[in-house]
């Protein structure tokens, strides 16, 4: 189980968080409860890499440009 | 890092008299976006705000008073901070608050207590209140109230703000607000002599590397390592207590969470968005404006109203009136000219003459004023006769159906799924995702959806955004009577218009986003749950929404009239219409009298695009004359509203551009079809 960009996540695995961006955008995750070692859900892909990721209830939205920079391993 | 004891609750705040004298203590209402504060400050100051499902929409801070105290209500923040303006004012606010109450979404805790723990370790008096506490029950969820409270160390309160359970409560929440047990340990800082004198909760900003505090007092920025170390830890405490805290029976398998799931999947999600925008089409494009706005401006406005106060005003000044008779079809059959020098009353013979004429049969009659201040008031475009029949029989329904729908799809959660969905497609536009909501509004009214763009992430966004409403999105008015027009002219007209106006929206866009500095921003987005809205929510936020709006568009209805009127009686509005005639005619190859149309749709789109049917066109005219006038400047309350939100140089550009680019593209499709 290799490391990758949550940009190409597959639709229905859950992901292991390994590393998130540097600077407001890794804040702004944290903020929302995504941490490095937290395992999230993956909702949705779509077409572009926007991706839709679960946590407990909460979903969040996380753009291309940042799901590009945030990097994942699949967890079982 | 470790817990502190926690501080006795404040009960002398019961004795409202402790208070200093001439100042009041502060509640400040702080929470995530969506949580229900503005409910909660209703509650209290017995003023309703807007509340709203979209995150980031309370943008400006309310103020009320409750008992001996001041309330304010502040923007949703995920954490106290001077990331936007929305956290800065809202950081500024919390500093000076006495008592904190912290407004917690229950089903999103882990995401909310975040903010909550910063509360309290900036060491404010807080008490948690757990809000949709019914949503909870509904769910099968259970949360131990205690352990959170043993936790934080002060109290927590289940509320739902929406069914107004718990509001009994909130004096109690306001008198046992407390400081709480601190996560971080701010003695570790505080003994060093550069800091002793910094009250805790800005040390706690300025250890977390608050540029704007650190400078306040004159110190050096922290750093972002510390921020940081602090969040994390912060985090992982929030995490570890949620997982001990909330137990979940079962909650899979609800329609609305397959409803939100299809909004979001890139095969079913267009037909959720179609489904969307063919409900909406209905209610406010086919069963508002078309036939309740019919009744309102045609019935009440047209034939009621302004018919009686220009009889009732020719009975004061000389008046000509132009008496038509029509048959059964409403066709004109007769016309005549009828004088009135000394007022209509004053010219009995005039006035009996005029009765045999219309007597019994179907008749229109429209007056003209010699006097240019009767006829600026209550002529063809009266500052008093056409401003309250466009503000009251035309503007109000359709701005009562616009906002209803608006809140409906704001409350259902379904907007930032859209905006997720469409968030790549619209990066190539130099968009964030957030902007199909304001293209989607402008569908239906073109100078709310331009206030919309409000919820866009940066200045360069809402600029695009705001040029492609002025451009290329024709409003629910227009788009009626271009759907009447082209449904005369043919198939080929509409593939030949819907190719011109696409290219026109693609070009625009890239030539704004390859000029303008900078990008989009990127999308992170916190979607809410999707449910199907309250319907009291949704009365009292389109009640409260449609006030607002009319009191600030009327005053600009009455500026527009009063402009376009003064050009009518000093005939330059003829002079107007003369000198665009060459173009109308030769580069455009349509009819002089379209140069009518032109001028009329500075007014308004549609009077603009309604005036073509007076005209027979051949269908590559209609063609030519609608995108012409879809691409022409917006109607005179959106230039208003752009010059307001965009500023005087941006929005004359853009304004100055539209009569280029309609014109020129207009004329450029004229000589290839016609």
């Amino acid at each position: 189980m290799g490391n990758k960009t949550l940009d190409k996540a597959s639709k229905g695995k859950f992901l292991k968080i390994n590393s998130l961006p540097k600077g407001i955008h890794r804040i702004q995750l944290l903020r929302f409860g995504i941490t490095e070692g937290d395992i999230v859900f993956c909702l949705e892909r779509l077409p572009g890499g926007t991706v839709v990721i679960k946590k407990n209830r909460q979903e969040i939205a996380i753009g291309f440009d940042i799901a590009k920079n945030i990097s994942c391993s699949y967890h079982s | 890092m470790n817990n502190q004891a926690a501080t006795e609750p404040v009960q002398e705040l019961k004795q409202t008299g402790n208070n200093p004298p001439g100042k009041k203590l502060k509640i400040v209402l702080v929470g995530n976006p969506n949580v229900g504060k503005s409910l909660f400050f209703n509650q209290l100051s017995g003023g309703y705000v807007d509340v709203s499902n979209f995150p980031g929409t309370t943008v400006s801070v309310t103020k009320g008073n409750y008992r001996n105290y001041e309330v304010f209500d502040t923007p949703g923040i995920y954490g106290v901070s001077s990331f936007n303006d929305e956290e800065r004012v809202a950081r500024d606010i919390i500093l000076e608050a006495d008592i904190i109450l912290n407004i917690v979404n229950s089903l999103y805790l882990e995401r909310d207590l975040f903010l909550t723990q910063q509360l309290i370790d900036m060491g404010k008096k807080v008490t948690i209140c757990l809000n949709f506490s019914d949503e909870v029950k509904r769910r099968n969820l259970k949360i131990d109230y205690q352990k959170l409270s043993d936790f934080f160390g002060v109290e927590v309160i289940p509320f739902s703000a929406v069914s107004g359970n718990g509001f009994n409560r909130l004096d109690f929440a306001i008198e046992n607000a407390r400081e709480g047990k601190r996560l971080y340990d701010i003695s570790r800082i505080k003994n060093k002599t550069v800091y002793s004198s910094i009250p805790d909760a800005e040390l706690i900003m300025i250890a977390e590397g608050d540029d704007i505090i650190s400078e306040r007092y004159g110190l050096p920025v922290a750093g972002f390592d510390e921020r940081e170390l602090i969040y994390i830890e912060r985090r992982n405490a929030v995490n570890e207590l949620v997982s001990n805290a909330e137990y979940e029976d079962s909650s899979s398998g609800r329609f609305f969470n397959l409803l939100g799931r299809l909004s979001i999947d890139p095969k079913y999600g267009i037909f959720v968005l179609l489904g969307v925008l063919t409900l909406m089409y209905f209610f406010i494009g086919d069963l508002v404006a078309q036939r309740l706005v019919g009744f309102t401006e045609g019935e009440i406005g047209n034939r009621l109203f302004e018919y009686n106060l220009k009889l009732y005003v020719g009975e004061f000044t000389p008046v000509d009136v132009t008496a038509e008779l029509m048959n059964v079809e409403d066709e004109v059959t007769e016309s005549r000219n009828f004088n009135f020098p000394a007022g209509i009353d004053k010219n009995s013979d005039a006035y009996v003459e005029m009765n045999q004429f219309i007597d019994g049969k179907n008749y229109a009659l429209s007056f003209h004023y010699p006097n240019w201040f009767y006829k600026l008031l209550f002529g063809e475009f009266g500052v008093i006769s056409m401003t309250i029949t466009y503000l009251l029989f035309l503007l109000f329904p359709l701005v009562i159906a616009f906002y209803f729908a608006m809140a409906f799809l704001e409350d259902s959660g379904y907007l930032p799924r859209l905006a997720t969905m469409m968030d790549r497609s619209l990066n190539k536009l130099g968009l964030n995702g957030k902007a199909i909501i304001p293209i989607i509004l402008g569908f239906g009214c073109v100078t709310m959806a331009t206030i919309t763009t409000r919820i866009l992430g940066n200045e360069r966004e809402k600029t695009i955004a705001t040029a492609i409403l002025q451009f290329v999105i024709p409003c629910s008015a227009q788009l009626a009577v271009i759907t009447v027009l082209m449904a005369s002219a043919g198939f080929v007209p509409l593939m030949i218009y819907s190719f011109v106006i696409l290219t026109v929206l693609i070009t625009l866009s890239t030539i704004l986003n390859k000029f303008l500095q900078g990008s989009y921003s990127p999308l992170l987005l916190d979607l809410p749950m999707m449910q199907f809205p309250k319907f009291n929510n949704l009365m009292k936020k389109t009640y409260y929404r449609t006030l607002g709006f009319m009191k600030e568009a009327a005053v600009w209805f009455f500026v527009g009239a009063l402009i376009v009127g003064l050009f009518d009686i000093t005939g330059l509005l003829k002079i107007f219409q003369d000198m665009l005639a060459p173009v109308t005619v030769h580069w455009l190859k349509l009819p002089k009298e379209a140069a009518t149309a032109f001028v009329m749709g500075i007014v308004r789109r549609d009077f603009g695009t309604a005036g073509l049917f007076e005209m027979s066109l051949a269908p590559m005219q209609i063609t030519v004359a609608i995108i012409t006038i879809t691409l022409f400047v917006p109607c005179i309350a959106s230039l208003m509203v752009m010059l307001n939100e965009r500023g005087l140089k941006t929005g004359m550009m853009i304004w100055a551009a539209t009569w280029i680019v309609a014109f020129a593209i207009g004329g450029i499709v004229a000589q290839i079809i016609v």
